[in-house]
């Protein structure tokens, strides 16, 4: 454990064992907010912001949390910091908290921020484990930018509100793509990235679990000859 | 670490951390609340005068509205204005769900699909509050996905309209969503509602492949319902159910000035 060097537990998240590529968790949110990259970005921060404190706090209070309620007492952590973040959104970037309405809220609910407290902070010390919710937090958040980039440059033309093809609804000559401001556009973007990532790197090609036998065929055949 | 399973301990820690959060949660939305007050009321304020086109961007909004918006109550249901509701402190849509406040809507009625309609408005005159250059008034009713909330301006006339915007709805981006679009709602700029002095029946529709005359504006593309969704709520709100016998005041009114 003490073999983990800080610059490891930051950036391996982020690019060799990325939250969303790699273990697939924290698509719900992922799908939700990411038609424009503004809004991305805010979710990036708010997510970073949770997991990291999260993951700090849990592990602060490790050697006292009876293993009985551990997941309640992870899940109250959690969501206290969640709906501190979203009171501070409000407060301060109320345009933004309404476009994420809803979806503050549920970074409780994301896998990456339980998940982080459970696999990591409960079993080391506060400052790696604030490092790690950073790094996992920032995983999200790279592939949400990815994702909102390529949403609303295909969407609705523009990137960060500023347009770069000017759409036709403007009197542009670019027919924005409708699918990409929809939510399900998003597992496509995201199943492409998946597919980039590993065809990039071999490694994170999971091991097939098991193999159709074509067993049927010969039994016919030795059925037959009999 | 057995002693950190037992009953006594279990119930410490989760009885402390209760406090602990609690405590920084409510401080958090106690410390926070004035900001996001002020936030909502800003972001109001900025609503109403973006529809009767009056704000440049740039302009402090606050001092904006202070110069030009006068904020009155109408009683809908004879158009006249009410002095015993405090227009700052009305709140129409929690008179909407009072059932002191407000009336349930029967089906045929209802085109807007809104439930229950208050019996006050608030409505918001644009400079001089006896003879205003414009009427802003808040409009909702069902789009496609939910209900879309916003506001709808008008001249002194009562007659003519200035704009109309959004400030809450889920309609599909890209298709519905495009009531949001600058461009959309440039169009409703000079439009009537009524025709001659037939304030009984607003005129004022969306229609499919371009719009022909004053009471017409152009559909949105590929939004049907969303376009339905506009024409009743505004056909309901502009009717007598609505602010017809409060905008009517305005038709005589200009009358008997010339």
């Amino acid at each position: 454990m003490a073999t983990d060097s800080v610059k490891d537990v930051v950036l391996s998240p982020v690019f060799k064992n990325n939250p969303i590529a790699l273990q697939v968790l924290g698509i719900c949110s992922a799908l939700a907010v990411t038609n424009s990259m503004s809004v991305s970005l805010v979710m990036g921060l708010a997510v970073i912001a949770v997991t990291a404190c999260s993951s700090m706090f849990v592990s602060l209070i490790r050697n006292h949390i009876p293993s009985s309620i551990r997941i309640i007492v992870q899940m109250t952590i959690i969501a206290s910091l969640v709906i501190v973040v979203d009171q501070v959104l409000r407060a301060y970037a109320y345009d933004m908290s309404k476009q994420l309405s809803v979806f503050v809220g549920l970074i409780i609910t994301n896998c990456i921020v339980m998940g982080r407290a459970e696999a990591y902070a409960m079993q080391n010390g506060p400052v790696m484990s604030f490092l790690d919710g950073v790094g996992n937090g920032l995983g999200y958040a790279v592939i949400l930018l990815i994702v909102g980039f390529i949403r609303e440059l295909l969407g609705s033309g523009s990137v960060f509100g500023l347009t770069i093809l000017p759409t036709i609804q403007n009197g542009g000559w670019y027919v924005p793509n409708g699918l990409m401001l929809l939510p399900p556009s998003a597992f496509f973007v995201i199943g492409l990235l998946i597919w980039v990532l590993r065809t990039l790197n071999p490694d994170q090609i999971e091991k097939t679990e098991y193999r159709i036998v074509a067993n049927s065929k010969t039994k016919i055949k030795e059925t037959a000859n009999v | 670490m057995a002693s950190n399973n037992s009953i006594k301990k279990t119930l410490i820690v989760a009885f402390s951390l209760c406090v602990v959060c609690s405590v920084v949660v409510s401080s958090a939305a106690v410390v926070l609340k004035p900001k996001q007050v002020q936030n909502q009321e800003l972001d109001r304020k900025s609503n109403i005068l973006q529809v009767t086109q009056l704000y440049r961007p740039g302009d402090d909004v606050e001092e904006k509205y202070a110069e030009l918006i006068t904020p009155r109550v109408v009683n809908l249901e004879t158009g006249e204005y009410s002095d015993d509701l405090d227009p700052n402190s009305y709140d129409q849509f929690a008179a909407a769900n009072d059932p002191a406040t407000s009336r349930t809507l029967s089906g045929d009625q209802d085109i807007a699909g809104i439930g229950r309609q208050e019996k006050f408005s608030t409505v918001y005159l644009v400079g001089d509050p006896d003879d205003p250059d414009q009427i802003v008034m808040p409009i909702r009713g069902q789009g496609l996905w939910g209900l879309m909330e916003g506001f709808l301006s008008v001249r002194g006339d009562g007659n003519t309209i200035v704009g109309l915007s959004y400030y809450d709805q889920s309609e599909t981006p890209g298709l519905g969503g495009e009531v949001d679009n600058p461009r959309w709602k440039a169009q409703w700029d000079g439009k009537k509602i009524y025709e001659g002095d037939d304030y009984q029946d607003p005129q004022i529709q969306l229609v499919k492949g371009g719009a022909s005359d004053e009471y017409e504006v152009d559909a949105l593309s590929g939004a049907s319902l969303t376009s339905r969704g506009v024409t009743n709520m505004l056909r309901f709100w502009l009717s007598d159910q609505g602010y017809a016998r409060y905008l009517a005041r305005f038709h005589d009114d200009s009358q008997g000035g010339a």
